[in-house]
């Protein structure tokens, strides 16, 4: 079958969809989009995490054929979602329809933060959580990550000071088998300190 | 395989006469697992997710109608008033992610007997609103499950809604597991006060078959309550009466063994948990002012 469905803001079409296909799977495989993983197929990992409709979900979880006509963003989208979200604040928030441009496939396929320098970020747009991740060092094998930031990244979206109990529920579903996890709250608290000092 | 995508609820019905084979798909947490290992491959796959009703609730006087596909944190963030026991369950439930998609209505459809709603249903009360091209009918949730993961509904019957009695009183959920965040219960406990009709019911999870009432210990302990007049004078229940209520709900269990606990613990734990819950809500209906928090 084939679906369409509007991803990090430009509309895309998977053809040669098999129905019992997951998004987690239209995305990796049919629409060369890694950056969000698969570890477990089974909703225990969170590394899939993406948002449908702005709600995080586990990309492999959702049905194909479920999100269309919906809106996707992946991490591959999130520095430019961050960015429209933050020139939009005060009416509405980000933008998901690609009235705002969004970002293309072209664009989400190549997309890297290895910028000027691979270690810091440097030279290349990232979003807060991504520049905080690199930051606090929560970053080991990067498995987890993408779906920890699109995870973090609501989570600031609408929390803008999160306690360390409201970072640990909303990251409860993702898991890292690296960092214990303590660089990663420091990450999002940094995150969430640099959107207060931005404000 | 075929996706089949009612645009609406009428239509879904009609599609679910034609092809009863056919899989409904709600929030996918329970069906996109099997379908993903393999496990299942159905002719046809019925998505529910267009059908904007089955995602309201309505607060009725007595009731709460909720949609089949209300996700939990739906329930957990504008229910927590007149359904506590499920809005606790609810939190319970896996990781925000699987709360954002998955609901009652799939949780009913599974019908496992770890199933985190049913306990929190049992308690409280409640009827399943299913429908069919040959009409609509209300299933006590005592008559829902039927066997392990299998329930009352007929091939062409879908869930509509869930009819839940409003909280008249206290309830606590309980669960126990390795971690607080995406585990299976090992078995869970739910109890709801009804102090209008001067009851309490219990619910039972993940310690037999299907998910259950403790009904002895129900029975004794409204008799025990009502014969020491604690309704009216609010005072602390004794710890006889507790330990009985406790015994009993143990005894309303058949668990097995398996890799998540033994027979044996599922018992005991379940004793603990109805001493707990009841000492917590008896507490809450007291009025003591205690802030209770559902415990794992
Ligand atoms: C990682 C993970 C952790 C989990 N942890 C928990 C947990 O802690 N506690 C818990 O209780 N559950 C847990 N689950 C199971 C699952 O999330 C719940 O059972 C959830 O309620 C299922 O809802 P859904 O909408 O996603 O169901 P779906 O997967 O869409 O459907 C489940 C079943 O119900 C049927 N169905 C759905 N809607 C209807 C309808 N309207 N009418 C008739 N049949 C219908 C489907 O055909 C299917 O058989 C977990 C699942 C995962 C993947
Ligand atoms: S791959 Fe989806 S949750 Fe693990
Ligand atoms: S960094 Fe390796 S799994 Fe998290």
């Amino acid at each position: 079958m084939r679906v369409n469905f509007t991803v990090n803001g430009r509309r895309q079409e998977a053809d040669d969809v098999w129905e019992g296909e997951s998004l987690l799977y239209v995305l990796r495989e049919r629409l060369g989009l890694p950056g969000s993983k698969n570890a477990c197929e089974q909703g225990e990992c969170g590394s899939c995490t993406v948002r449908l409709d702005g709600v995080p979900v586990c990309s492999c979880l959702v049905a194909a054929g479920q999100v269309e006509g919906r809106e996707v963003v992946t991490v591959e989208g999130l520095a430019d979602f961050a960015k429209q979200r933050a020139e939009h604040s005060g009416h509405g928030g980000a933008c998901a329809t690609g009235a705002c441009g969004g970002t293309s496939l072209q664009d989400a396929r190549s997309w890297t933060a290895k910028g000027t320098d691979s270690q810091t970020g440097e030279g290349t747009e990232l979003s807060p959580i991504q520049q905080a991740f690199i930051d606090a060092g929560a970053v080991q094998c990067g498995f987890c990550t993408p779906g920890l930031l699109v995870a973090a990244d609501e989570l600031l979206e609408h929390n803008a000071s999160p306690t360390d109990a409201d970072i640990r529920e909303a990251l409860s579903g993702n898991l890292c088998r690296c960092t214990g996890y303590e660089k990663i709250l420091d990450a999002v608290r940094l995150a969430a300190a640099r959107q207060g000092e931005a404000v | 395989m075929d996706f089949l995508r009612p645009a609406g609820w009428e239509e879904a019905l009609a599609a679910k006469a034609e092809h009863p084979t056919a899989v409904p798909i709600a929030g996918g947490t329970d069906i996109m697992v099997e379908i993903n290992f393999d496990h299942r491959r159905p002719e046809y796959l019925l998505d529910l997710n267009r059908i904007t009703e089955l995602s309201e609730w309505e607060v009725g006087e007595e009731s709460v109608r909720l949609g089949a596909s209300v996700p939990y944190t739906r329930i957990m963030e504008n229910l927590r008033t007149e359904l506590p026991g499920l809005a606790l369950a609810s939190h319970t439930v896996a990781s925000p992610q699987i709360r954002n998609r998955g609901g009652v209505g799939g949780n009913l459809g599974t019908a496992s007997p770890a199933g985190d709603a049913h306990p929190a249903l049992l308690a409280a009360g409640a009827e399943v609103e299913v429908e069919s091209v040959r009409g609509t009918r209300l299933i006590p949730i005592d008559e829902f499950y039927t066997g392990v993961k299998r329930n009352a509904l007929a091939p062409d019957e879908l869930i509509r809604a869930v009819h839940i009695r409003k909280a008249d009183g206290p309830q606590q959920y309980s669960k126990v597991g390795t971690r607080n965040a995406m585990v299976i219960a090992v078995c869970a406990f739910g109890i709801a006060l009804h102090p209008e009709t001067r009851t309490v019911r219990t619910g039972i999870g993940s310690a037999a078959p299907t998910p259950v009432r403790a009904e002895a210990a129900e029975e004794f302990l409204n008799a025990a309550l009502a014969e020491g007049g604690f309704w009216d004078s609010g005072k602390i229940i004794t710890p006889s009466i507790a330990k009985q209520f406790a015994e009993l709900a143990s005894g309303a269990c058949n668990p097995i063994d398996d890799v998540r606990g033994t027979a044996r613990y599922r018992r005991h734990a379940v004793g603990i948990m109805a001493r707990r819950t009841l000492g917590w809500t008896w507490e809450q209906y007291r009025g003591s002012g205690r802030t209770l928090e559902g415990a794992a």
